[in-house]
């Protein structure tokens, strides 16, 4: 959304973005490096998170202690993710620090230690992780709901999983690390109050000798449609739901992404109000637009007591089914005004920003303006909309629950 | 920015900080209610209020409150402490006289009976919801360990006892004591003109009713107890643990902020390099929160079961260690740098303002611009922490523990 863009291709491939931004004190940045869980060995899930973990543990001429009070007394706000397609890098501090963060960062990326005698600690930090992931049964249900509606391996718990984590050694976190991590197709966004000048002489500086790699290559399998229920001594019956959309890259995305407002958009949509506030089944319920390169689900959401379970899961596909049936001019307006404003609002954050302009660059392959976004969403229409859920309707219900009891899915409307 | 405050007949408090290069608004209501203002038979009203808030008044249905904040754009919400009810919207700037009529209009909510039962089911979900949760059962139970005696020690929401028993008419009697201007902050960040603002509070809350409530903000008396929630199917242990620290006006809460950072933030401090890093732990955090007469340090530990005895020791060698030689130069430098970084960029959002504002003058009265507070973090000495430490030593008084283990 951006009309200041400065995008730059260093000849290693590594794609530099720069949107300098007015009135802000702090830049933030955003590194997608294409090795997250989609890579992780046939086996060995959760190498990806293993390999972003060590990453931090010392790197160029700095030990691990260096390497954070380094970041430390730059005042850097960071974060390590792992994501399906990419491990992510991030970070904000005041704009006059940022060039320093990044020389770090080019260490951190080309030459981490990623000292075997802390392979141990880090696998044992990560098991530990995965068992609170366990021990919460909304957390744990969007692992499964994720694992079961996209095609293998775009599923793949990203953090890894419990049976597979003996199988990972430092030597294939390693191996992981020398045949992925590399500056073709790796994307660094930068925004906020800097001079790209000088951030493009930094960059070329800390990652012009980085050697690329050969592109990898794995093979996406198919998905089965499924109902699962993983029995859990809760409280709440945790339930998710997922069906197909369309990806970030396609034509139809923001027609898509309307669909879904009209859904789970502000308050004042349909799920929130029919099932929340005319029933009061539930607390917490949702659904969103989750995007990968080429697939796209929405994911829905809702915890209720389990007595009220069943309701809850029968409301709540009813809804998600009726809209095909209508909607109403102002539910579309509804979400034309808040993708409008928070279009505006995300100019105000540099962080927003960094990791917008990376995303863009990673799904599409160049940065929308937000003219165009802009003209995009008031161009959708009662009509537009409605076609769209007529070609891509609701059905093939993926449903996964946890709870105490399983519930019946009603297959007769499908 | 400029910084603008005023107050109505009735006594409301409205401050301003207006920014012309920003390119929203965001409006706030502080309320200085929330559950250490409510009596045991009706635990969890300050709460139940903040959901009925949105049910709307005699012009508003529920309905129209949420769709007509959705056809702002509005980014709207609502969150109960122990001590603060918020009412808020961020909205682009044009928007800002509908988004202060509907934030206006949450206050003084119709409370109709059958709302109130229908939320009820809502509100009981809810409390489901963090029972499925360890560590905010933990955090519920420490604290309930912590203060006894003590409404602090009651649960924000309630329980499902105690919400299933409250009626519309305790909660009306609740609301007319409390929602009054004396225990009010209207607060707005970002852009907009303060002429502008003037009215529109004058139009929309000149009828609020006055007064204020008295709150007890005498030092609460500590219990020191031990509370284990057995969870035998878990397979993480949850430890938390508190102990006295500041309150919200004391001098030296910036540099509690500063400890908590040095001794316990989750991705670089003592705890992290004791215990996270070695693979001993998966979380191993000290935080400070702060209340109006108290304050707490609040020690987090997330590890297997079977690891718990030794990292407790770990983690009391660390504070020991603290205690008594305090704070290096450098590592008060690094968590100066980081808690400076991080108020600039909170700062540089309408949203992330607004919170500062409102709850400076909820606890202090006073306005704090940013670069006050950057001067005031900036100026902390190893001296100062030596200082806080001698009064407020770090130690673990009052433990809660969910998970497989049966005691600790």
């Amino acid at each position: 959304m951006s009309q200041t863009a400065i995008i730059h291709t260093l000849a290693n491939g590594l794609t530099l973005i720069i949107e300098p931004m007015r009135d802000v004190r702090s830049a933030a940045f955003s590194f997608l490096v294409p090795a997250g869980s989609v890579h992780d060995p046939a086996g060995q899930n959760g190498t990806a998170a293993i390999l972003s973990d060590l990453m931090l543990r010392g790197a160029g001429s700095l030990d691990s202690r260096q390497l954070t009070a380094t970041l430390d007394n730059l005042g850097l706000q960071r974060g390590e993710s792992v994501g399906v397609k990419h491990l992510g890098f991030s970070g904000a501090t005041v704009a006059d620090r940022l060039p320093e963060a990044l020389t770090v960062y080019g260490d951190i990326l080309k030459n981490p230690h990623l000292p075997p005698d802390q392979f141990d600690a880090s696998r044992d930090g990560l098991e530990m992780t995965l068992h609170a992931m366990q021990d919460e049964p909304r957390q744990r249900l969007m692992v499964e709901l994720r694992r079961h509606c996209f095609p293998s391996p775009w599923g793949t718990p990203t953090y890894g999983q419990l049976e597979q984590l003996p199988e990972i050694s430092s030597e294939s976190v390693g191996d992981h690390f020398r045949q992925l991590v590399r500056p073709n197709a790796a994307i660094l966004g930068v925004a906020g109050g800097i001079d790209p000048v000088e951030v493009l002489a930094v960059v070329e500086e800390a990652f012009g000798d980085w050697e690329p790699l050969p592109e990898t290559a794995f093979e996406t399998g198919v998905q089965a449609h499924v109902v699962e229920h993983i029995h859990h001594d809760s409280t709440q019956t945790h339930i998710g739901i997922a069906y197909d959309a369309v990806p970030y890259r396609h034509e139809d995305y923001y027609t898509a992404w309307a669909a879904v407002g009209v859904l789970s958009g502000g308050m004042s949509s349909r799920l929130f109000t029919e099932v929340r506030e005319r029933r009061g089944l539930c607390y917490a319920i949702s659904a969103v637009l989750n995007s990968l390169p080429h697939h796209a689900r929405v994911l829905a959401y809702a915890g209720t007591t389990s007595e009220r379970a069943q309701e809850t899961l029968d409301v709540t596909l009813e809804e998600i089914r009726r809209v095909a049936e209508g909607i109403e001019p102002g539910e579309l307006e509804r979400c034309q005004s808040r993708a409008k404003s928070s279009l505006i609002m995300e100019q105000e954050s540099t962080i927003a920003r960094a990791g917008a302009i990376a995303r863009d660059w990673f799904h599409l392959g160049r940065i929308t303006t937000l003219e165009e976004v802009r003209g995009k969403i008031e161009a959708l229409t009662v009509e537009t909309v409605l076609e769209y859920i007529h070609a891509h309707p609701a059905e093939d219900f993926t449903v996964v629950t946890i709870g105490p009891e399983p519930l019946d899915l009603d297959t007769q409307q499908e | 920015m400029e910084f603008h405050e005023t107050t109505l007949e009735n006594g409301l408090k409205v401050i301003a900080e207006l920014n012309s290069a920003a390119q929203s608004v965001a409006a706030g209501v502080f309320v200085r209610t929330g559950s250490r203002d409510e009596t045991e038979d009706v635990s969890g009203v300050s709460h139940f209020l903040e959901h009925m808030a949105f049910k709307g008044n005699e012009v508003y249905s529920a309905d129209d409150v949420n769709r007509i904040f959705d056809e702002l754009g509005a980014n709207y919400n609502a969150s109960t402490s122990e001590e603060v009810t918020q009412f808020y919207a961020a909205i682009l700037p044009e928007h800002l006289p509908t988004a202060l009529e509907m934030l206006t209009a949450l206050l003084y909510p119709s409370l109709r009976g059958d709302d109130f039962e229908m939320e009820k089911k809502v509100i009981l979900e809810e409390i489901g919801m963090y029972d499925d949760q360890p560590t905010f059962t933990a955090y519920e139970q420490v604290m309930q360990a912590h203060f006894p005696t003590h409404p602090l020690g009651r649960k924000i929401l309630g329980t499902s006892d105690s919400v299933s028993a409250l009626t519309a008419d305790a909660m009306r009697q609740y609301h007319t004591d409390h929602y009054r201007t004396g225990n009010m902050v209207l607060a707005i960040a970002g852009r907009g003109d303060w002429g502008e603002v003037c009215d529109l509070v004058q139009a929309h809350c000149g009828s609020f009713p006055e007064g204020r409530t008295k709150r007890d903000t005498s030092p609460p008396p500590v219990g020191g107890q031990t509370q284990v929630v057995e969870r035998p199917a878990s397979l993480q242990q949850h430890v938390m643990q508190l102990a006295p620290a500041p309150p919200a006006d004391h001098p030296l809460r910036y540099a509690a902020d500063l400890l908590g950072v040095i001794v316990g933030d989750h991705s670089s401090s003592r705890l992290y390099w004791e215990l996270v890093d070695p693979g001993h732990a998966e979380s191993a955090d000290l935080g400070y929160n702060d209340y109006d007469g108290t304050g707490t340090w609040l020690t987090y530990l997330g590890c297997p079961p079977q690891a718990v005895a030794e990292n407790l020791q770990r983690i009391h060698a660390v504070y020991e260690q603290v205690n008594r030689d305090g704070v290096s130069s450098i590592e008060l430098e690094q968590a100066q740098n980081r808690i400076a970084s991080s108020i600039v960029l909170r700062s540089e959002r309408p949203m992330g303002r607004l919170g500062a504002l409102g709850s400076n003058w909820v606890y202090l009265g006073q306005y704090r611009s940013v670069e006050e507070d950057l001067d005031t973090v900036r100026g902390i000495t190893v001296e100062d922490m030596t200082e806080l430490l001698a009064e407020y030593p770090l130690a673990a008084v009052s433990t809660a523990a969910v998970g497989p283990l049966a005691s600790l």
